[in-house]
């Protein structure tokens, strides 16, 4: 890999993204084979946010590579509570670490932070902004299941706010995609991500509900639209309730559709609906391990 | 002989005239560099001055005050066609024209609230230039409206 940081997705070149995924794709085989591959590393996780399967798939990768990791903690007891700057704790970090794993609630945090530290950063979600090792895996599944030329995605929820899906947008015009965006008007793509996508290539298609798209899709992405993204619950209920997707649904309008979600979700997808084949979501969560395996083997 | 512009705009001995200013903008251009005339500085505006070159164009001129780079970076955001004279003596001593920059760092404040610029840690703001307005390159918000509602104070 030519980057020494993961910080966005318009850093990856199609090449860069390829090598990812394949070398994924031999840890994928065998998990446990390469427990001496990088005896001795130590990650450092600086989570300034909640994270489940970010930070326990990379806390896994790191331990299946035979390293560790050194861990910051909750916010609430570290030095950040007597006013550290962001720059300072992750300098501190650095001198303990071999690569330090980055999310942190406010937009060019990882930006900002890979100007301070020389080892590699790795940006696991900042603020509404990117959420690149995700990225990865999102594509490592979609390539499993589809494969990732002549496709046809539509990407449907929190378009604004969602850091995976400006990363995912981004990551795609390396490919021969058709991208449909869906989603309310509030919640639509940020303009610079547009101005991003454009620039690289990609034509943004927008929608605003997902009716008489779904059989043209290869894949659907699915996101949670948040319940604090609206003034009240009345209009959060109404809104949510255009882009709840259930079985029915799904087998009336294409039966072969890919289903994918960074996950939580909570109600967007049924139930119902990890019964059918083409739901993702769970073997999408699992692939942030050789996702993340492949990443830190290039990076440290 | 004195040309139709010095006739509305008297010379300066030491200072800097801004000349070119697209017409109707010499009060921002005087705005976005912090000229007020509260530090006793002379200051000459010529508005919609007739112009060869743009039809009508402004012209400031500011006695004893000569622009650093990083005003003449700002200066390019809203008067891209402007001239920077460097007056000595009553003798231009330097011309130049305004170059836009790829970048100006340290210059606009980031409009985007939840953006890392705006968290008290130690960096400057950093916008690349663009066709059509200046991008940050921490969090990527783009301006395109009233960019000089942004400079930092």
């Amino acid at each position: 890999m030519r980057h020494e940081h993961v910080i966005s997705a318009k850093q990856f070149s199609r090449a860069d993204i390829e090598a990812v995924l394949d070398r994924a794709a031999t840890f994928d085989d065998d998990q446990r084979g390469v427990a001496t591959a990088h005896e001795g590393a130590l990650l450092g996780m600086a989570f300034f946010e909640p994270s489940t399967r970010t930070k326990m798939s990379f806390e896994t990768a790191i331990k299946r590579l035979g390293g560790d990791i050194v861990d910051m903690g909750p916010v609430e007891y570290s030095s950040v509570q007597k006013g550290e700057t962001l720059a300072d704790t992750l300098r501190v970090i650095e001198g303990y670490a071999d690569a330090i794993v980055l999310r942190h609630p406010m937009e060019g945090s990882a930006t900002m932070a890979s100007e301070f530290v020389d080892v590699p950063l790795l940006n696991a979600g900042d603020g509404a902004g990117q959420h690149p090792t995700q990225t990865l895996l999102d594509l490592y599944t979609i390539r499993e299941a589809e494969g990732l030329d002549d496709l046809s995605i539509g990407i449907m929820g929190d378009l604004k706010y969602g850091r995976t899906v400006h990363s995912l947008a981004q990551a795609l015009t390396n490919f021969d995609t058709t991208q449909h965006f869906i989603s309310p008007t509030s919640l639509r793509l940020p303009r610079s991500v547009r101005y991003d996508l454009r620039a690289q290539g990609g034509e943004v298609r927008e929608h605003e509900d997902y009716e008489g798209i779904l059989d043209d899709l290869d894949v659907l992405y699915v996101t949670r639209i948040q319940r604090e993204r609206f003034p009240d619950e009345d209009e959060y209920k109404a809104v949510a309730g255009q882009y709840r997707l259930d079985a029915d649904t799904i087998r009336a309008a294409n039966e072969d559709l890919s289903i994918l979600h960074p996950l939580p979700r909570v109600d967007e997808i049924a139930p119902d609906v990890d019964e059918l084949p083409g739901a993702q979501y769970f073997e999408q969560a699992h692939n942030g391990v050789p996702v993340r395996m492949a990443l830190l083997d290039m990076l440290l | 002989m004195t040309t139709d512009t010095e006739l509305r705009v008297s010379k300066i001995e030491n200072g800097t005239v801004i000349d070119h200013v697209r017409a109707g903008e010499a009060l921002r251009v005087l705005k976005i560099l912090g000229i007020d005339g509260s530090e006793g500085e002379s200051i000459s505006v010529g508005m919609n001055v007739p112009s060869e070159r743009l039809g009508h164009k402004d012209v400031v001129k500011v006695e004893g005050m000569e622009l650093s780079q990083d005003e003449v970076d700002v200066l390019s955001l809203i008067a891209p066609d402007a001239s920077i004279n460097i007056i000595r003596e009553y003798d231009v001593v330097e011309k130049s024209r305004v170059e836009r920059p790829d970048a100006v760092t340290g210059v606009l404040t980031c409009p985007n609230t939840n953006c890392i610029t705006n968290a008290g840690e130690p960096i400057e703001t950093h916008f690349e230039i663009m066709d059509e307005g200046v991008q940050c390159r921490y969090c990527g918000t783009i301006i395109r409206e009233d960019i000089t509602d942004h400079i930092e104070a």
